[in-house]
């Protein structure tokens, strides 16, 4: 009983770096109805660039996240305006080929640079360190600082999306990006601003996952997969929605690797299905149709 | 000086040219309607004073300068609103983040949240639902005082009246007199010519892309304005 207990808690943190991978996507498609194809190497990026950052000054992983997320700001912003901007309009197909091959070319740069091998950042006894909650129930650390992490990041954007100047010209530009020029608002510098932030979002959550998991260039289109499916299943009304749906997607890898290690990718994805067929906008359906 | 100058602006959607040579002046406190059937060119005419549709012409001045090759997103800056064409509220935006974000500019002058629930009561009893919630003519109103939030000298008005019952219409074209009274310029755009001419100094008439008619209200006859409406 107490096994399961841990099995459940082991996922649902799980589901905060998920729903971390997952709240980028959710505001790229959200602002700029652009799905970005090449979110998940965007994550490996971040923490191949976090990696050079600790090689080459010495920090620690957290501490590398000053250089880091400033780095993905920029190359997210000139991103959008330089390609991306050109891609964007009615039709969804131009953005979804140009950022596959965006995924195509980031993988195949960070595999000539650093090679195939396999990577992990260090963050000393903080990775191993754990809470007792109960006899033989405990919870690591590390997965606890990432859920927290994931929980603060979409109060934060929260409040940025309803409370601010920006984040009502984001939700403005999403809604009708020619009346919002008559506003005095720059579409393409706001969807720059978007694709930033996503990236800064998309840099915390890279530099996290590697101190978790073993890294390398070729992990990116299943980080993408589980972040898509997050996104679905919490149905693009809200954040909190994403992050139900990253940890339903945690619970249900955690599970089927406690019946059968084999069974944990192909846990994730059943349950993915499961949702869609009884609720097939996701859990929190975007309330009106656009 | 004339406010806002223009002399023979072409337009073009692609290939197809929307707009023949259109000339027309405004000046500071007047208000000008520009009337015609569907399809004349008249919300293009609009646009292209806001630089949603690029545009030509010999001469295209506001406040003795030229507009030509201006970003939309600039225009605003310099004192050109636009109450668009269908209201186009922010689905997303409650009424008064509406309203927040006509001036998201933040061009000075003395427009506020208060000044236009003054003038449209009923938008403050309804400031937080969604705009897009509200009857049309609410919805007309909010983009009125949206438009007026970016503190204009020039307010372009797409058909205020469109889709609108005829009292509600009325509460809506009693607002222009007190915005006329600061001293803002407006052009109106209507296809309902007996409201466009009760309120004009000024009118054009538009037809197939051309200005068929201009002139005061009172010197231009019914019939003149019917061949001109209509076409021959
Ligand atoms: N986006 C567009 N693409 C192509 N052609 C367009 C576009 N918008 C308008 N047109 C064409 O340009 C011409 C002028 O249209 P416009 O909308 O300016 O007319 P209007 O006078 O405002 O008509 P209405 O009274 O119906 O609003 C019409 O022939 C119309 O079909
Ligand atoms: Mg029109």
């Amino acid at each position: 009983m107490i096994e399961w207990a841990n099995t459940i808690i082991q996922g649902i943190l799980t589901g905060g770096l998920y729903a971390m991978f997952a709240t980028g996507l959710a505001i790229i498609f959200g602002v700029m109805r652009l799905v970005n194809i090449s979110h998940g190497d965007l994550i490996v990026l971040a923490a191949f660039v976090a990696m050079v950052v600790i090689e080459t000054t010495g920090v620690n992983p957290f501490v590398s996240m000053i250089a880091v997320l400033p780095v993905m700001f920029v190359f997210g912003y000139f991103l959008q305006r330089g390609i991306l901007n050109y891609t964007v309009g009615d039709d969804l197909l131009p953005p979804l080929l140009v950022t596959f091959g965006l995924s195509i070319v980031i993988q195949n740069v960070l595999l000539e640079v650093f090679t195939a091998d396999s990577q992990r950042l260090k963050a000393g006894a903080l990775e191993i360190q754990s809470l007792q909650l109960t006899e033989g129930l405990s919870i690591g650390v590390f997965p606890l600082i990432i859920f927290v992490t994931a929980v603060v990041m979409i109060i934060g954007l929260q409040q940025l999306f309803n409370y601010t100047r920006l984040g009502r010209a984001f939700r403005a530009t999403s809604d009708d990006a020619v009346t919002a020029q008559l506003m005095g608002i720059n579409h393409k510098h706001i969807f720059g601003l978007a694709m930033g932030l996503a990236l800064v979002l998309v840099g915390i959550a890279g530099v996290l996952m590697a101190i978790r998991t073993n890294f390398d260039p070729s992990i990116g289109p299943s980080r993408l997969l589980y972040a898509f499916e997050a996104v679905i299943m919490g149905g693009l009304g809200s954040l909190w929605g994403t992050l139900l749906g990253g940890i339903i997607l945690g619970v249900a890898q955690n599970i089927g690797a406690k019946i059968d290690p084999g069974w944990q990718i192909l846990a994730g994805h059943v349950a993915f299905l499961i949702v869609l067929v009884f609720r097939p906008n996701g859990l929190f359906p975007r309330t009106r149709d656009d | 000086m004339s406010l806002l100058e223009i002399e023979n602006l072409t337009a073009f959607y692609g290939d197809f040219q929307a707009l023949f040579g259109i000339s027309l002046s405004i000046d500071k406190g007047e208000t000008v309607a520009a009337i015609g059937a569907n399809g004349a060119g008249k919300s293009t005419f609009l646009r292209s004073i806001t630089g949603l549709v690029q545009s030509d012409a010999d001469k295209f001045l506001y406040k003795g300068e030229t507009l030509k090759g201006k970003a939309a997103c600039d225009i605003v800056g310099l004192g050109i609103a636009m109450v668009p064409e269908g209201r186009r509220l922010f689905p997303s935006l409650s009424v008064e983040e509406n309203l927040i974000i006509g001036g998201y500019n933040q061009r000075p002058g003395n427009w506020t949240l208060e000044r236009v629930y003054k003038m449209f009561p009923k938008l403050f009893e309804r400031k937080d639902v969604a705009g897009t919630a509200l009857s049309g003519g609410e919805q007309q109103m909010v983009a009125i005082g949206r438009a007026l939030m970016s503190n204009p000298d020039v307010l372009l008005c797409d058909e205020l009246s469109l889709g609108l019952a005829p009292i509600i219409i009325k509460d809506i074209y009693d607002a222009l007199p007190s915005i006329k009274a600061e001293g803002i310029s407006i052009l109106v755009v209507e296809q309902d010519i007996n409201q466009a001419l009760a309120i004009a100094d000024r009118v054009y008439c538009f037809q197939e892309g051309r200005i068929s008619l201009s002139g005061k209200p009172d010197d231009l006859s019914k019939d003149q304005i019917a061949a001109a409406y209509f076409g021959r």
